[in-house]
């Protein structure tokens, strides 16, 4: 009756994050939606209608594009992670069956991780030519710098993922329209997403505070890599500071993920 | 026979609730830790009586158990007993603060992955992955124990089909009634062929058909040779299915055995029960007095007594508490059973 069989961590990591992309091929026309909708109306309203109303010069969009992108990878990556978690760790339980597989726990809040940079990846990827076809050419955009341009998607993804691995651990389902108040709104507003970090040098105490928000070093990577005439950070900050983050976000959500899985 | 699990002076304390984010201030309306709090462990129901210590609340007092290979193994209290807690730490999902647990061989607080692997539980609650159909919750179950999709999908269809839920493998889990819900919990519970099956509670909330069809899918496994261990706070439950009982309260053992053997050790006689207009225990040593009696409690205002001369002592018994001072309000008569016992060794009703 009982073969025992000893399975390897590797192929129920895989098994979970099946399991993950097949929920999540189902929703992909709600993702693409919820993932579209916010940089559609931002691009139409501050890259189109403002520059034509004669509000903004036409460069703005330029330095709107890779914040928009930013913004986007950021959101996709913690809600897909968030949104989720806050379910199953509720009333439901529903993760209790992946948490009875024979893996180690930390895995399975790893898996999460993959599966939300996955996410930030492929919104990533949607916005992009979005963008370009509401504006139109922008000035300056270039896709030369492909490698920084991954760099700074791969780990902001991460970066956020990890974020939204510790809210998701944290707050409970009914706390959730809180968490868009209180966590996401300022990261956006004080993100560098519709401005780059240098202009903010005319209010120096803002320009110093909003560095502990990680969706700065987002944009401004994003900058670098697709405008890099605009002033932005170096890739070098970038990364290191988005590293850091990253490192501090796993710790907590890892932290808190094992306090609600095991009692 | 060996022993398929094995606990050694298994304790837990859970952190006490601060009163931030509470509803009421009472004790019972919430489990140890508030709705985020602990995964498996319940809110206990009103009433529940758990004991407190200096810096929590103390769920299992030191809990020593062997429960043997193949054995069909009832763990029967009250809410609030510590049986939730128990098949906590024993599935690895809640750890213990001390003490040390074995299933099938091995250690659930060092090695938690290899206990997994050997265990199969059906919660209280069901808990379906509702993102996914029926048929997939069992084969992606499957998977995380390393089964391809090739042998899970006719196992799951076969096991589906035992259950009588085969029509509705491709369905929502939503579509189910909760008698379903939980056959596809056991379903899932089995699939990956576990040594060992802990069930919580597996009853609760069914109708009568219902929690009987269950019975006999719970004997049709254990015929097969596994072992079983189930939570209940059923009597009639404990005493149909289970070879072997333990009866907790509060935390601690209190007697463990098979069910014949336990009854045989409830107290002699009838309980006649007298709930009294105030305090009881002025009423006892009155009543401890009078002929046929051969036991008296009191909790607050209940007065049980066991008789040997069944009901017939009820007039004698009214006069000798009117001759206290006391109105009888009411009365409940018991024989002797597992729902006796349990009320002489905690003083209190399962339900």
């Amino acid at each position: 009756m009982d073969a025992l069989r000893t399975v390897r961590a590797s192929t129920v990591f895989v098994a979970l994050l099946r399991r993950d992309v097949r929920v999540a091929q189902r929703e992909l026309p709600y993702f693409l939606l919820r993932t579209i909708m916010q940089p559609i109306m931002f691009i139409v309203v501050f890259g189109y209608l403002l520059p034509k109303m004669g509000f903004v010069r036409g460069t703005y969009s330029a330095a709107l594009v890779p914040g928009v992108l930013a913004l986007s990878l950021a959101l996709a990556a913690v809600q897909s992670v968030t949104l989720p978690m806050v379910q199953d760790f509720g009333w439901s339980r529903e993760i209790e069956d992946r948490l009875l597989a024979p893996i180690p726990i930390p895995l399975i809040a790893a898996e999460k991780i993959v599966m939300g940079v996955l996410q930030g990846v492929i919104a990533a990827v949607v916005v992009l030519p979005v963008a370009r076809v509401i504006m139109g050419p922008i000035p300056g955009l270039t896709l030369a710098h492909a490698g920084a341009l991954a760099l700074v998607t791969v780990v902001g993804a991460s970066t956020f993922s990890a974020l939204g691995l510790f809210i998701g651990s944290v707050i409970r389902p009914e706390q959730i329209g809180l968490m868009f108040s209180i966590i996401i709104a300022p990261m956006i507003f004080f993100g560098c997403a519709y401005y780059p970090w240098r202009g903010l040098d005319v209010v120096p105490v803002v320009q110093y505070a909003v560095l502990i928000n990680p969706l700065v070093y987002v944009a401004e990577g994003m900058r670098g890599a697709l405008t890099p005439a605009l002033p932005h950070m170096s890739l070098a900050v970038v990364t290191g500071a988005q590293l850091v983050i990253l490192t501090v976000f796993c710790t907590l959500g890892l932290r808190s993920f094992m306090r609600r899985a095991v009692g | 026979m060996s022993a398929a699990i094995l606990t050694q002076g298994l304790r837990k304390v859970y952190p006490a609730p601060s009163s931030r984010g509470r509803r009421d201030g009472s004790q019972s309306g919430r489990g140890p830790r508030g709705v985020s709090g602990p995964p498996v462990r319940p809110p206990p129901a009103p009433g529940a009586n758990l004991q407190r210590d200096g810096n929590g609340i103390v769920a299992l007092a030191g809990l020593d158990l062997e429960i043997h290979s193949g054995e069909f193994f009832g763990l029967l209290g009250p809410n609030g007993a510590g049986k939730t807690t128990t098949i906590g730490i024993l599935t690895t999902r809640v750890r213990a603060t001390a003490g040390r647990g074995l299933v099938a061989g091995a250690d659930v607080g060092t090695e938690a992955v290899a206990v997994r692997q050997r265990i199969g539980v059906v919660p209280q609650r069901p808990n379906p992955d509702r993102s996914l159909s029926v048929l997939d919750n069992l084969v992606f179950h499957a998977a995380y124990f390393g089964i391809p999709r090739s042998h899970a999908v006719p196992r799951a269809r076969a096991l589906l089909e035992q259950f009588e839920i085969g029509q509705r493998a491709e369905s929502k889990v939503d579509e189910l009634s909760g008698g379903q819900q939980q056959r596809l919990m056991i379903a899932r519970a089995l699939i990956h062929e576990p040594r060992v099956i802990f069930l919580d509670e597996p009853t609760v909330g069914l109708d009568p058909q219902a929690r009987r069809s269950l019975w006999d899918i719970l004997r049709d496994l254990h015929a097969q040779g596994r072992t079983i261990v189930m939570t209940t706070h059923y009597m009639e439950e404990a005493d149909r299915l289970c070879e072997r009982v333990a009866i907790v309260d509060e935390g601690r053992l209190l007697a463990i055995d098979t069910p014949a053997a336990l009854r045989a050790r409830a107290p002699g006689g009838t309980l006649v029960e007298l709930a009294l207009d105030g305090d009881a225990a002025p009423s006892v040593l009155l009543v401890q007095a009078l002929p046929h009696v051969t036991g008296v409690s009191a909790r607050d205002g209940v007065l049980r007594v066991y008789s040997d001369r069944g009901g017939q002592i009820i007039p004698m018994l009214i006069d000798t508490v009117q001759g206290a001072g006391r109105t009888v309000n009411n009365i409940n008569l018991a024989a002797p059973s597992l729902e006796t016992l349990f009320l002489s060794l905690t003083g209190k009703r399962l339900d």
